[in-house]
């Protein structure tokens, strides 16, 4: 069983959580995270796409990618 | 989307392999630490829940966060298995009319006996929506300082060791003057 792949070093599955718990779930493991590791978190909550934007401008660390699959919702964050 | 299904049940919130450093309540962000302030002075459940998603948002942005605690906004913050605090009969009949802790607290309007809090939490839980309990334990986790006010924690008859673990030094009105009047933004609720 992996636990990451090529491009991402930890994952956050936030998908059935509401405000602010997508949030304080990815800050919560951003803090244990060296600077230039990659995660990738999954949510399904919909004002998360603003909320993700707004926080990694908050924090610094870089919105890689904002993407929408069906209902879910990924990004891919690099930690600053 | 079956792949992402399958990496997701696989490895639900992987840590990274390698030891990790003990999580350290340190802001994110290696600009300047901007303070944010709340005066949380309602025991309200529809105004603490705002405190709290506030409070440990702006944790999780980076932000030194401070909440001083006062007045009705004291109560939860109080330990749950209070039933009635305070010394004499005054403060004893506050906490009979207001039982203490987070998972008691009640609505500003609607709260009809109880019936309003129960069809929230029921509607909250529906929703996923985190419960002031879980939204308080992640502010603890996340650096949030609570600081009560040591006069109200006088009139109500309250003592260090009725609140909950994990608060800050009981201050007062020039405490909480100072940290207003040092923070990017504070909000009185």
């Amino acid at each position: 069983m992996t636990t990451t792949t090529a491009s991402t070093d930890a994952i956050v599955d936030a998908r059935g959580l509401s405000c602010p718990m997508p949030i304080v779930k990815t800050a919560t493991l951003f803090r244990t995270l060296e600077a230039g590791k990659t995660v990738e978190v999954l949510a399904t909550d919909p004002g998360s796409v603003k909320d993700f934007a707004a926080w990694t401008r908050s924090t610094g660390n870089e919105l890689i990618a904002s993407t929408q699959e069906g209902s879910v919702y990924r990004f891919l964050i690099r930690k600053n | 989307m079956t792949t992402l299904t399958a990496l997701v049940t696989e490895r639900p919130f992987a840590a990274p392999a390698e030891p990790q450093p003990a999580v350290q309540p340190e802001p994110e962000s290696k600009a300047a630490t901007k303070d944010f302030v709340i005066i949380n002075w309602s025991g309200d459940l529809d105004k603490v829940w705002p405190t709290l998603i506030l409070s440990s948002t702006a944790a999780a942005s980076g932000m030194a966060v401070k909440v001083f605690v006062t007045y009705w906004g004291l109560l939860p913050f109080v330990k749950e298995d209070r039933r009635i605090v305070g010394k004499n009969w005054m403060q004893k009949m506050l906490t009979f009319m207001q039982r203490p802790g987070i998972s008691h607290v009640k609505l500003t309007k609607m709260n009809f006996l109880g019936m309003g809090p129960w069809m929230m939490g029921k509607l909250a839980k529906e929703n996923n929506v985190a419960s002031p309990r879980e939204l308080l334990d992640a502010a603890l986790a996340l650096g949030v300082e609570f600081i009560p006010c040591q006069m109200t924690m006088d009139m109500f008859g309250l003592t260090r060791d009725d609140m909950i673990e994990g608060l800050g030094e009981p201050a007062g009105a020039a405490t909480a003057i100072e940290i207003m009047t040092n923070a990017e933004a504070s909000l009185f609720i």
